[in-house]
């Protein structure tokens, strides 16, 4: 646990303590709806992925879609959370055109998933645990268009009725960084399990933020709920703007209402929208269509069975099979993808230079380029190759950075690079020797203050070999043979 | 010979499959009768034009002697049940003009059967109501009249243009959904058989919905043995109704003579209510009579928490409905009163389409699910509701089935309780623990009123043992007799 005092923020009146807590709302990878066959997928034109159940068809009623019920229960496994085997969905009464029943389906007092917690790697190297406090199932609701038309709204059904995985954290997190470090991690942990795509652009994932501020050590203060933020950038903003904007409040001796907030991220701030006394009464009771979700321990253990390595344990074992630094492991475990790039780079090479040419190289190349890894140009089979012509002598570190640019570049593999471009490093002692000749040569004051007592100037003429040889010569021998030359 | 239209199902069948009656000649009769018939308002519509092309077909069929088993029957579909291109109305203006472009799986299954539709049956709004006086599109008429007295009886509710025509011999059968009592009190005011199936045995896919854990879908027919061959043909799974029950269903024609020897009758000793008339009481012994009669013997059995049942249904009942009726928004089908202001577009929209007695119960349910009503109302009775399906399996412990009345009074006059609602809800006093406890229940006619109106004898069973229900409820009718409408008054009326 890292320290939480060095997270206080300064205010005019003394320290504060900012208290977060998310409620994730994840968009459940499957094919079809929560409770009707229509198709989820994005982007289609306007209401043509709508089942009369979506629309709420008189008579029309909702049938659970058991793969979504099994994509919760693998997400509370990863979560490392209680499966309740027995949950209840209920209805959450109220009118909007983009709610076509006047009600949502979702879990309100018996959720499928309990108690859980969540490892947040910070920045600083540190990790903080998070508590989960439940994960239900709902429906989301339609889209209302509001600029299409001066008078009217428009409403776009397609997202009526598709899966969400409500994911409730405890108020457990401390500053906007943690925040958003949680956010990452826990898109991290739905992507490797494959439960949701975390597409936070297209709505997969968003996050309602509960912020509240405090004096070290007192009890919780009353909290704002900022809904619907859609970045880990943002959300780091919101809760930046808005713990600075209530500290601003009770420095002035105002007091904090409870209420509910939007982020607007044009101008990076947060504004009331409504507040307790005009929430609405939403009259949860249990959905009489649905009969309780019941399913025994032997269902739970199947999808246990198919369950990936998740992040944590694979940086634990990245640390300990590959003898990585943990920042270095967390890096590279982020993401499933480049975990599994990693691996079969590794695989049969030194870890540690594979894990820095990832790390850093590739990382880099691929950052610089703003693609990401499913577009990158080198496969790890062509950085493996590339590995295995630094480790038998055909290219030095830094000739193979100058390949693998030109890799990145052309798409071409390691050895076609090297035969291409005449890149193949110099190891013929006649070449070096000739090289290093000629520096000394034209360098005869240089040479004389070596001798004279100034031995850092070795480095200067080792780099003069290598530019004269054009990066090429083998700087395993042109030490032992400059040295040689220089002191005899 | 009997007019086609009277016979009964079984009857008709007989003589469609022996050639001597044809389809086409059976639905004529049928249309002509329900022609003359108007001033009973049993239909919301009438598909005459359908119901020719359906005979037409089964006739192709019967020739060919491929008749399925209701080939050629036809059949009045309450206005609840959602029937493809056909107008589905719930006898409301919010859907007065609806065309649902699909088909519940309980019409879906008759149709397969081989049977004719020859249109909807008026209702109650919604299926909210005890005498049809709540339908927008007019109240329905009671086929019975009082002896010497020519005033208009209400039929009962909600299925009451259902019970109507079966009784006034405009259709062989019907459907009819039951939340509570609302088949089986009309049948006792009509004079037909009605059951109302456990909870589950019959699909509510496609039914629009009233109070979905009490709805339930059954039949009317003229005898008992009708009843048992639609509800056959009517019940069964469905994927696509979640509560619907995974179970086989029995032939329940075939059980319908298999008569009642050594079966424990119970008699709720709560059922015996103040001010329930003398000879509702006498009816009621004159049943257990008859089943004694036949090989059963009486016990007496208690159900505690009966006096609890009503007030229970009338808060569990609005609440579902509250939640149910909140699509009828005038956004995407139905009745719409445009305003630029969408919560006004809403009020204007649900006050213009849904009528008093809907608005009442939408308004009594949203109460008792709000924030700091829900556990002194909804939760409470949900507690209630399970204490009385539990006096239900104690009673069965010591009794294989239950008799009481049907109803506390026969057929009663139009407009004589419609501005009471307790009274009116009252009739529904001995129906509704059966549909709290999700348990079946049978009607059937079993004598007259003082003032020469049917009257019903209600047998609640075990869970899924209608066929029981059956069995008895033939011993009661074998010794009861039938009771067919003497006078058709309503075909000379202007």
């Amino acid at each position: 646990m890292s320290d939480p005092s060095a997270k206080l923020i300064k205010g005019n009146t003394g320290e504060w303590e900012v208290v977060i807590g998310l409620e994730v709302h994840a968009q459940v990878l499957s094919q079809a709806k929560l409770f009707s066959g229509a198709s989820t997928a994005f982007g289609a034109a306007p209401n043509s992925q709508v089942s009369l159940v979506d629309a709420a068809f008189p008579g029309m009623l909702p049938v659970i879609n058991a793969f979504c019920i099994e994509q919760a229960v693998r997400t509370g496994l990863g979560l490392k959370a209680k499966i309740n085997r027995r949950s209840v969905f209920d209805r959450k009464n109220y009118f909007y055109p983009d709610l076509p029943a006047g009600y949502q389906i979702s879990q309100y007092k018996h959720p499928i998933v309990g108690e859980g917690k969540v490892t947040v790697d910070l920045p600083d190297g540190t990790t903080r645990r998070v508590g989960i406090e439940r994960l239900h199932l709902e429906q989301d609701a339609g889209k209302s268009l509001h600029d299409q038309h001066p008078k009217q709204s428009y409403v776009d059904l397609n997202r009526a009725g598709v899966a969400l995985m409500e994911i409730v954290s405890r108020p457990d997190l401390r500053s906007a960084e943690e925040a958003a470090a949680y956010l990452r991690k826990l898109r991290a942990i739905l992507r490797y399990l494959g439960t949701c795509d975390g597409n936070m652009e297209e709505g997969s994932m968003r996050a309602d933020v509960n912020v509240s501020v405090r004096r070290p050590g007192a009890p919780l203060n009353t909290r704002c709920e900022i809904k619907n933020v859609n970045s880990m950038r943002f959300v780091q903003q919101a809760v930046e703007y808005e713990s600075r904007r209530q500290i601003q409040v009770l420095e002035d001796g105002g007091t904090i209402r409870q209420e509910t907030r939007l982020f607007d991220s044009s101008k990076g701030e947060t504004r009331s929208m409504r507040s307790k006394e005009e929430a609405h009464d939403y009259r949860y009771f249990p959905d009489p269509d649905l009969l309780p979700l019941e399913f025994d321990q032997a269902f739970v253990d199947r999808i246990a069975a198919t369950l990936p390595e998740l992040p944590d344990e694979k940086k634990a074992r990245f640390v300990s099979q590959y003898g990585l630094g943990a920042y270095e492991a967390g890096v590279l475990v982020a993401e499933r993808e480049p975990a599994e790039y990693y691996e079969s780079v590794a695989k049969g090479r030194d870890p540690k230079l594979a894990a820095n040419w990832v790390s850093v190289e590739l990382f880099g190349q691929l950052n610089k380029a703003g693609k990401d890894l499913a577009q990158s140009p080198v496969s790890a089979a062509g950085l493996g190759e590339l590995l295995d012509l630094i480790k038998d002598g055909t290219l030095s570190q830094r000739l193979a950075k100058d390949v693998f640019a030109l890799m990145f570049e052309t798409g071409k593999g390691a050895a076609a690079v090297v035969a291409e471009k005449g890149l193949k490093q110099v190891s013929d002692t006649g070449a070096i020797e000739a090289a290093i000749d000629k520096v000394i040569a034209d360098n005869a004051a240089k040479v004389a203050e070596y001798r004279g007592g100034k031995p850092t100037l070795f480095g200067w003429f080792m780099g003069q070999v290598m530019k004269a040889t054009g990066g090429k010569a083998n700087p395993g021998m042109v030490n032992p043979l400059l040295k040689k030359k220089l002191d005899g | 010979m009997t007019a086609a239209n009277l016979l009964t199902l079984a009857q008709a069948a007989k003589a469609l499959r022996a050639r001597s009656l044809s389809a086409r000649e059976l639905t004529r009769a049928c249309l002509d009768a329900i022609a003359k018939a108007g001033a009973l308002n049993a239909f919301v519509t009438v598909t005459p034009e359908r119901a020719l092309a359906d005979a037409e077909r089964a006739d192709a069929r019967l020739a060919k002697g491929e008749a399925r088993a209701l080939e050629g029957i036809p059949l009045a579909i309450k206005d609840l049940f959602c029937t493809q291109g056909v107008k589905s109305t719930a006898a409301s203006r919010i859907l007065g003009e609806f065309v649902p472009p699909y088909e519940s799986t309980v019409t879906e299954k008759l149709w397969a059967a081989g049977a004719t539709l020859l249109g909807k049956a008026n209702l109650d709004e919604f299926a909210m109501g005890s005498s049809n006086e709540t339908s927008a599109f007019g109240p329905v008429v009671n086929p019975w009249r009082r002896q010497g007295d020519n005033r208009k009886l209400v039929p009962g509710g909600s299925s009451g243009g259902s019970a109507a025509a079966v009784a006034a011999g405009l259709c062989l059968g019907a459907t009819g959904t039951d939340t509570g009592g609302s088949i089986r009190q009309p049948a006792s005011l009509t004079g037909t058989v009605g059951i109302k199936p456990t909870y589950g045995r019959c699909s509510r896919y496609g039914i629009v919905a009233f109070a979905s854990s009490l709805d339930q879908a059954g039949v009317f027919a003229r005898d008992v043995a009708d009843a048992a061959i639609l509800l056959r043909e009517t019940a069964g799974h469905d994927a696509r109704d979640s509560t619907s029950a995974k179970l086989p269903v029995p032939d329940f024609a075939a059980a319908v003579e298999a008569g009642v020897k050594g079966l424990r009758i119970g008699i709720p000793k709560e059922y015996r209510v103040e001010g329930m008339p003398a000879e509702i009481e006498a009816l009621w012994r004159q049943g257990m009579a008859w089943l004694k009669d036949a090989g059963a013997q009486a016990v007496d059995v208690s159900l505690p928490h009966t006096a609890m049942a009503l007030p229970t249904y009338y808060i569990i009942a609005p609440a579902e409905a509250s939640s149910n009726l909140a699509r009828y928004d005038g956004v995407r089908y139905g009745l719409r009163v445009a305003d630029d202001d969408l919560v006004t577009q809403y009020e204007k929209t649900r006050a213009a389409g849904f009528g008093k007695e809907v608005r009442r119960r939408v308004l009594i349910g949203t109460y008792v699910l709000s924030a700091g009503y829900y556990d002194a109302y909804y939760l409470k009775a949900q507690k209630v509701r399970a204490l009385i399906a539990r006096d239900f399996v104690d009673a069965f412990k010591a009794c294989d089935l239950i008799l009481a009345p049907t109803a506390p009074n026969a057929a009663f006059a139009m407009g004589e309780k419609a501005d009471d609602p307790i009274g009116m809800y009252l009739n529904d006093v001995f129906t509704v623990p059966a549909n709290l406890a999700g348990l079946p229940g049978l009607s059937v006619p079993a004598g007259l009123s003082a003032e020469a109106l049917p009257l019903g004898l209600q047998l609640l069973g075990r869970p899924f043992d209608e066929a029981t229900l059956f069995a008895a409820g033939r011993e009661i009718e074998r010794r009861a007799g039938l009771f067919p409408v003497s006078d058709r008054w309503w075909e000379a009326a202007p």
